[in-house]
């Protein structure tokens, strides 16, 4: 039988595979793997901080700041490489540090200070992008031999797609995300968590540490995120990748994660970013329609999704009810 | 609350503070911060300059305000701007007057708003989602009106509201004074004020002592809408043309912030509009700051995070709850002080 919690998946699951041959239907040639590489490669970024996102929500809150963490993540790159002969890996590994400990320091602060994600995280968001524009207000091309190196790094399928390096990365944080998300003893926090917070800490769900953990794991993904744009551009602007984060809760409630937090999986936001993608490959194809028309299409599929949430919730409350004999108390 | 005069004094003591600070800072750095010219019948001056460039961040902040007080949040804002003054624009190029064009800019907003409300009160999805979504899509939604072009207008009436002065005093300055006068009125001299307070403090309850919430939600989202579009259309009369992009971009921020630094609670529940647009004058004098002082503009988005986080401790439930108990322990100094022994342990858990 079809859970109802599997649903908002299965509708995901339906709407790409049914994009997708509209596509094909449309533009047969969008059926190559060159086509399929270039979805992986240019949502790369997105699809990373996306994985961060899926946490956040999932637990119930949400992270505004990943769009200014990967700007800031681009720019710090390409200054300490333009201005020191550090080496990149080290680079990366310096920025890692900064941006878990920024995102843990956010969830230090929505757990221990009781404020609303929202509003710290809207802080953080000035503060990662403010810190940006402080490095360097123009945009700094990274020219490193190891970035070359990174960046010629690629499988070539037989039909002449080219699967590179960070749509790789993109792949390898879906999976790791997914065996954290549900087999570990921290993604089962997460879910109960977003099922309740007074529940979970009934519960005997460390709460603190998972609270942290969660906005830790947003932010050293988006740092992640922040590595593989500069990889993508090969420059660090302090304007760039803004909203961001808009595209990645968009691409996790269309993935069928609930925004109230509890029900959701990290495998459902690959679709939702791989629906985002195929929006705007199509786009391309056609040629005479105009960038925002992607804007528009994913506010309506991001309206349709949070409907359809919206009547599965009525739904499962009408059956309790029913069940009980006893109003909802909500 | 309709209480004496001191109490309205009272509440907004703490920003009246800031303000006064952050604008001796704009005297420290510029002293001629307080002069005013009146040249070609206008009046000029850097205080001028404050009060016109945060008109539209005024006028967002009070319907924001009144959507905060009902536990609520509209993310759209910034994006209606943009659908507003794009639609504006297009009445008013298509050889329309410049009243017909301020009416379809209103209306777009009026339905925006419509719709922002219709997710909230009657399909119960919570605001931060419902607003997203118009936040996602109306960039789209402006940039279809004004077919992916920057719309530009010469109609000198519409171009008033944006640049021009009435008795030498900029329009913009006025149009928010008026709209922040009116709304304070309706809302505190009806019961309107407190019937939105109650909806922000308990929906459930409030709705069970014979509120009809689900109306006065769509109403004050509505507002809100309203509130943008009439911003919208000034922001683009201001630059003589609608710019679907950048129009009101981040803005929603800023009114969320000015509504927070008014010391309003984003838990919903008690509210002051004034206190509001003292937040947003705030707001604008630290930019005026940073820009008279010649510090690079790039400090301004760091200085207004450290802004927000200094003023979220402030108001965190924990740190009020940590002053209550220092302040109720304080005058009789007993033995049994348990609150206060207790709450370093408390805070260290």
């Amino acid at each position: 039988m079809i859970r109802s919690t599997h649903l908002p998946l299965l509708v995901t699951l339906a709407t790409f595979i049914l994009a997708y041959a509209l596509c094909v239907y449309a533009y047969p040639s969008m059926l190559s793997t060159r086509v399929v590489a270039n979805l992986l490669t240019d949502n790369a970024f997105l699809g990373i901080a996306a994985v961060g996102m899926t946490f956040v929500i999932l637990s119930g809150g949400i992270d505004l700041s990943i769009g200014s963490v990967i700007a800031f993540t681009g720019v710090f790159l390409a200054v300490i490489l333009r201005d020191t002969s550090v080496h990149p890996l080290i680079a990366f590994m310096l920025v890692l540090t900064i941006t878990t400990a920024f995102g843990a320091a956010m969830g230090g602060l929505i757990h221990y200070l009781e404020m609303p994600p929202f509003i710290v995280t809207l802080a953080g968001m000035f503060l990662a992008r403010g810190a940006a524009y402080v490095l360097s207000t123009e945009s700094v091309p990274i020219t490193h031999e190891f970035y070359d190196v990174l960046q010629g790094l690629y499988w070539k399928a037989p039909s002449g797609g080219r699967f590179r390096l960070i749509g790789g990365v993109m792949v390898l944080t879906f999976l790791v995300g997914v065996l954290v998300a549900h087999r570990t003893r921290f993604g089962q926090n997460v879910y109960a968590l977003g099922g309740g917070g007074q529940t979970a800490k009934l519960m005997g769900s460390p709460i603190a540490s998972t609270t942290v953990g969660i906005y830790a794991i947003s932010g050293g993904l988006a740092g992640l995120a922040g590595i593989v744009f500069s990889l993508y551009t090969s420059a660090g602007y302090s304007l760039a990748t803004v909203g961001v984060e808009l595209d990645a809760i968009a691409a996790v409630v269309i993935g069928g994660t609930l925004l109230t937090g509890g029900y959701g999986y990290v495998a459902g936001t690959f679709f939702g970013i791989l629906i985002m993608g195929l929006i705007q490959t199509y786009i391309v194809f056609d040629g005479t329609l105009s960038s925002w028309w992607t804007k528009i299409v994913i506010g309506g599929l991001l309206f349709a999704f949070i409907v359809l949430q919206k009547g599965l919730t009525w739904a499962t409350q009408a059956r309790r009810r029913a069940a009980t004999g006893f109003a909802d108390p909500s | 609350m309709p209480g004496p005069k001191h109490s309205v004094l009272k509440r907004i003591m703490p920003q009246l503070l800031i303000l006064a600070a952050a604008l001796a800072l704009n005297v420290l750095v510029f002293p001629d911060f307080f002069d005013i010219d009146f040249r070609n019948g206008r009046l000029f001056g850097s205080l001028i300059d404050v009060l016109n460039r945060g008109a539209p961040v005024a006028i967002l902040c009070i319907g924001m305000t009144l959507v905060i007080a009902t536990r609520g949040i509209d993310l759209s804002v910034g994006a209606v701007m943009a659908i507003a003054g794009a639609t504006s624009a297009a009445v008013v190029t298509d050889g329309h007057g410049w009243g017909t064009a301020l009416l379809a800019g209103l209306c777009a907003g009026a339905l925006c708003g419509l719709w922002n409300g219709v997710l909230v009160a009657v399909l119960k999805i919570q605001p931060i989602v419902a607003t997203l979504v118009l936040m996602v899509a109306g960039r789209g939604v402006a940039q279809l009106i004004t077919e992916g072009k920057i719309l530009t207008f010469s109609n000198e009436g519409l171009i008033h509201l944006g640049a021009g002065t009435i008795a030498g005093v900029p329009t913009p300055i006025l149009i928010w004074m008026a709209l922040g006068a009116l709304v304070i009125l309706v809302v505190r001299r009806t019961a309107l004020g407190m019937l939105i307070e109650s909806i922000g403090i308990n929906e459930r309850s409030s709705r069970l002592a014979g509120i009809n919430s689900r109306v006065l939600l769509v109403c004050v989202y509505l507002v809100s809408g309203l509130c943008a579009a009439l911003a919208g259309v000034i922001v683009a009369a201001d630059i003589k043309g609608a710019d679907a992009n950048n129009a009101g971009l981040w803005l929603e921020l800023d009114a969320i912030l000015a509504v927070v630094i008014g010391g309003n609670s984003l838990l919903g529940g008690r509210f002051s509009i004034l206190a509001s647009l003292l937040g947003a004058l705030i707001i604008q004098s630290v930019n005026s700051v940073i820009l008279l002082s010649g510090m690079p503009p790039e400090f301004n988005l760091v200085i207004k995070a450290l802004l927000i986080l200094a003023i979220l401790v402030i108001q965190s439930p924990r740190i009020t709850y940590l002053m209550y108990m220092l302040r109720a322990s304080g005058p009789q100094p007993q033995p049994d002080t348990d609150p206060l022994s207790n709450s370093p342990k408390e805070e260290a858990r």
